[in-house]
């Protein structure tokens, strides 16, 4: 039966948990992505990288690399400088060079290319380049980067997109690339009065994003464009970017994206793009440069960073005043590091009601591989900050952690630290439901369990987390509705495993009421799709979700003028007999447009504002674990995750969403860490980095999203991708701590780490 | 720098010929065939994404030399021609087992595998067998269940 407008015979698309729409693809090995693509005479390039931290490039050796049979270019700056005379890109600051200028800022940064056909020559090609290094004294902690002698870049260079960094243009001698601060009430006269003040002090380590597809890009040069392949979670701004580098129009350069495998906030902005895009057009051959996993560990991180957190309390466990110094170790290049200082700073001191606030937030260059956006944006380093220091402050108050939460938290209406009120923030709720899944206020029983030795201690410990969505932020869709009464979506989000295509088909289907079986999603293409800011932050549930919805609604009404046009009802008619009575044929197309950018309000000087993001996102996490007082081993024998998404689109997607980020924050919580010696990365590989496998999963995982609405949502809805990673580290902290005693404030927590603590309780410290 | 041979082999039920470079691996062998859906990612053979049957036996595609497969029988994701998609696909469709897909057909085959081994494998013997296929999207809790779902379709 064909499809009324506003009946559909499949019931109603949202809320339904239908499979992914590219499922079969993707089982059957199907599925389209960047690195299946080869072009007629595509040459591959491969990278050669510093391998000092920091000094001046005194020279380049090439020849031995040309003189390889087979290799048809080696490039340096020297030569992207012909083309693009500024090679220098990034988001907030343009400051990354496309091959070194000059100087090398980082272990692993690209210095030269090798192009050749024969991807193997590149690579034995690449190895015989030499250059030739005056080395600069290097900084790499970031603390010492406020300071530090060693300058990072001479002068910076401010992108020019944020209004906040515009006062840092051609500021000289200096590593701080943005400095945050919010100020509200008087945090140093209630600290002067408080009954009890603590300080603590906490670290975060530099991880990875590691998608198991490694970046990938694809530059065709054709006559009339430069095509660009890429992975990339940013069309729209590679776009842009790749333009305002090459002083080209916008229509100039086309960037298509397929499937992703993998982005977790790795892929944005410009990675591979602007380096092959350079050497296509230098070679006037399409490029494809696709980076090793070994790679992968130079291009793009999570800021390691420094967390002080001062609390003033009341001895009935108030919390009054609260200060926040975080230190963002953003590494070589600025990437989105300042955004992450600035919008993930304002929510440092938690999901708490302070009525004195002070915050602090540097991002700061170091010589080590760039960070960027990591599943979180910076939120996961905060909460693991501010939710072990709460336990803290509990413990030496000797005050249940759940009592002190409820004592404190930032309840609907109340006013967080910029001082927006709070709207459609399940924070309570998810502290409740957390509360009762854990049958917290139930008897907890701590008693060893029998391992045959009597070593074993169990523990508990509860943590939840917030964020704002980044904003202000557009998307634009568009809804296609064919004369069969078939429905395409054109939008930039990218699929990057999070499941969009499917919520995007979910979303016009339910606002046009037809099957969402007959709704298809084309794939970001900026000829073909408009813009989206970039899949990133959550945000494309709400943002495209809003789009979309908007392009369908659009395309409904247009569709029921048509019909009124030609004398039909559209309530009764089936969609092809509309057009068929319009057009004498199945011809014809109704096409919808939406467009959606949420309202905001900049913070002023002292970081207040009354509209500081569009939505929140609230993810909390419950922990048992079993530890072993011989050897600080330790096991999660049960994890609980909680998160207020709105109303799910789509239940099962949104729940292995949820498992999904949990697993991945279970592993910078536990094992994944970068080690560097002199900047040099010397565990770059899957060999030496473990991320989690599939024994990892604690034998107990339970997933839940609380039932909430966002008002202001589609449909209700909001994001869900980080939000399951929040509580993560300071849940499984404070059950160690609540197990045998120990406080970790370091990430990762090995059984080392538990060990030695356990010692220093003991009174017999290890050494170093 | 390189020498190149002709080799022949099964592939998917088909005998084929290619001219390969004895640096070259497997992954780039079935490239050369059109194939994607092994795909090299950690390149040391421990993530299981390049994952190919050969002779019988799940083996990792990138750490396997194109000449060793001479004379080889070589079985892909892309085995079924025709789209039809056996119990073990069917069962990570229904139970979601997958987010951005790029390990997936590595999972598909071992778990063929393990369940040819162990028709009604216990979640110890899962998470065992699957131990050396990761998946950075971390959906391992919808893999064990789309394991034990095509055990049971199995029995039918």
């Amino acid at each position: 039966m064909a499809t009324i407008l506003g009946k559909s015979n499949s019931g109603a698309a949202m809320g339904r948990s239908i499979p992914r729409v590219e499922a079969q693809a993707k089982v059957t090995g199907k599925a389209e992505y960047v690195h299946n693509l080869r072009l007629p005479g595509m040459l591959y390039g491969k990278v050669y990288r510093s391998t000092v931290a920091h000094a001046r490039i005194r020279g380049i050796d090439v020849s031995a690399a040309q003189a390889v049979p087979g290799v048809y270019a080696v490039y340096t700056a020297a030569d992207i400088i012909k083309l693009i005379p500024e090679p220098y890109y990034g988001p907030a600051f343009h400051d990354q060079p496309i091959l070194a200028v000059d100087k090398v800022h980082h272990v692993g940064e690209p210095v030269a290319l090798v192009l050749a056909a024969d991807p193997h020559v590149a690579e034995a090609a690449a190895q015989l380049i030499d250059a030739d290094y005056e080395e600069l004294p290097a900084v790499f902690d970031e603390v010492e980067a406020m300071t530090s002698k060693a300058i990072v870049h001479e002068v910076l260079k401010p992108a020019g997109t944020f209004p906040d960094l515009k006062h840092l243009k051609g500021k000289r001698d200096t590593n701080i690339a943005l400095d945050f601060h919010l100020r509200r009430g008087d945090a140093q006269k209630a600290f002067a009065e408080a009954d009890h003040v603590f300080e603590h002090t906490f670290r975060t380590q530099q991880v990875l994003h590691v998608p198991l597809e490694p970046f990938v890009t694809v530059a065709d040069p054709t006559p009339n464009q430069l095509v660009i392949h890429t992975a990339s979670q940013s069309p729209s701004f590679v776009r842009i970017e790749i333009a305002r580098l090459l002083g080209w129009a916008e229509n100039k350069v086309r960037v298509k994206v397929p499937y992703l495998g993998g982005g977790f906030g790795a892929k944005l902005y410009i990675k591979t793009e602007a380096l092959t895009a350079a050497a296509a057009l230098l070679a006037g051959r399409p490029v494809k440069i696709a980076l090793t996993m070994e790679e992968q560990f130079y291009q793009i991180t999570k800021h390691a960073a420094t967390l002080r957190i001062k609390s003033g309390v009341t001895k009935e466990g108030k919390v009054t005043a609260r200060e926040c110094e975080v230190w963002w170790n953003g590494g070589a290049y600025a990437d989105i590091g300042p955004r992450v200082t600035q919008k993930s700073g304002f929510t440092a001191p938690g999901p708490y009601d302070i009525d004195h606030v002070s915050i602090d937030s540097y991002a700061l260059y170091t010589n080590l591989p760039a960070a960027g956006a990591l599943r979180g944006f910076g939120i996961p380093q905060l909460v693991w900050a501010y939710e072990s220091h709460t336990d803290m402050i509990a413990k030496a108050l000797n005050i249940d952690p759940l009592a002190i939460r409820r004592k404190n938290i930032l309840r609907e209406g109340r006013p967080q630290a910029t001082g927006t009120l709070m709207r459609d923030a399940g924070i309570e709720k998810v502290l409740e439901r957390l509360a009762e899944r854990m049958n917290w206020e139930k008897a907890f029983d701590r008693v060893v369990v029998d391992n045959g030795k009597g070593t074993l201690r169990r523990g508990r410990g509860i943590a939840i987390g917030f964020k704002a969505s980044i904003s202000p932020t557009t998307s634009v869709a568009i809804v296609n509705v064919s004369a069969d009464g078939s429905c395409m979506v054109y939008c930039s989000t990218v699929d990057m495993g999070q499941g969009s295509d499917t919520a995007m088909a979910q979303f016009a289907a339910e606002a046009l009421g037809i099957p969402v079986e007959s709704v298809t999603v084309v794939h970001p293409d900026t000829d073909v799709t408009p813009y989206d800011m970039a899949t990133l932050g959550s945000r494309s549930t709400y943002h495209m979700g809003h789009a979309v919805k908007l392009a369908a609604e659009d395309a409904r009404d247009k569709l029921m003028q048509l019909a009124k046009d030609v004398g039909l009802s559209a309530e009764t008619t089936p969609i092809p007999d509309i057009f068929r009575k319009k057009y004498g044929m199945q011809a014809g197309n109704i096409v919808g447009i939406g467009s959606y950018i949420p309202t905001y309000t900049s913070p002023d000087a002292s970081g207040q504002t009354d509209n500081a993001t569009p939505f929140w996102m609230i993810g909390a996490t419950g922990a048992e674990v079993e530890v072993d007082t011989e050897t600080g081993e330790f096991k999660i024998t049960r994890l609980v995750n909680l998160v207020d998404v709105g109303r799910p689109v789509n239940p099962a997607i949104v729940e292995t969403q949820i498992s999904g980020a949990t697993m991945m924050q279970l592993g910078f919580t536990l094992f994944e860490r970068m080690d560097f010696d002199a900047g040099q990365c010397t565990n770059a590989s899957l060999a030496d980095y473990k991320i989690p496998g599939i024994r990892d999963v604690p034998l107990v995982m339970e997933n839940e999203a609380v039932d909430m609405v966002q008002q202001s949502g589609p449909f209700g809805a909001k994001g869900v991708g980080e939000s399951g990673t929040f509580g993560v580290s300071p849940a499984i902290a404070s059950a160690i701590d609540d197990a045998v005693g120990v406080r970790l404030t370091s990430l990762p927590l090995t059984a080392e780490a538990v060990y030695r603590g356990l010692r220093a309780q003991a009174g017999k410290p290890l050494e170093d | 720098m390189t020498t190149h041979r002709n080799i022949e082999f099964t592939l998917n039920g088909r005998l084929v010929s290619a001219q390969v470079g004895n640096h070259q691996n497997l992954v780039e062998v079935l490239q050369g065939e059109g194939l994607f859906g092994a795909r090299e990612s950690c390149g040391q053979g421990l993530c299981g994404c390049c994952t190919v049957i050969v002779n019988g036996s799940a083996v990792s595609g990138c750490l396997t030399l194109a000449p060793l497969i001479d004379g080889a029988d070589v079985r892909t994701i892309e085995e079924s021609a025709d789209g039809k998609l056996d119990v073990v696909q069917q069962a990570f469709i229904e139970t979601g087992a997958f987010q951005c897909g790029f390990c997936t057909p590595g999972f598909v085959l071992m778990t063929r595998q393990l369940l040819d081994a162990h028709p009604n494998p216990t979640d110890d013997e899962i998470r065992h067998y699957l131990a050396g296929n990761l998946c950075r999207c971390a959906a391992y809790p919808e893999i064990i269940k789309a394991v034990r779902l095509a055990a049971a379709k199995r029995k039918g």
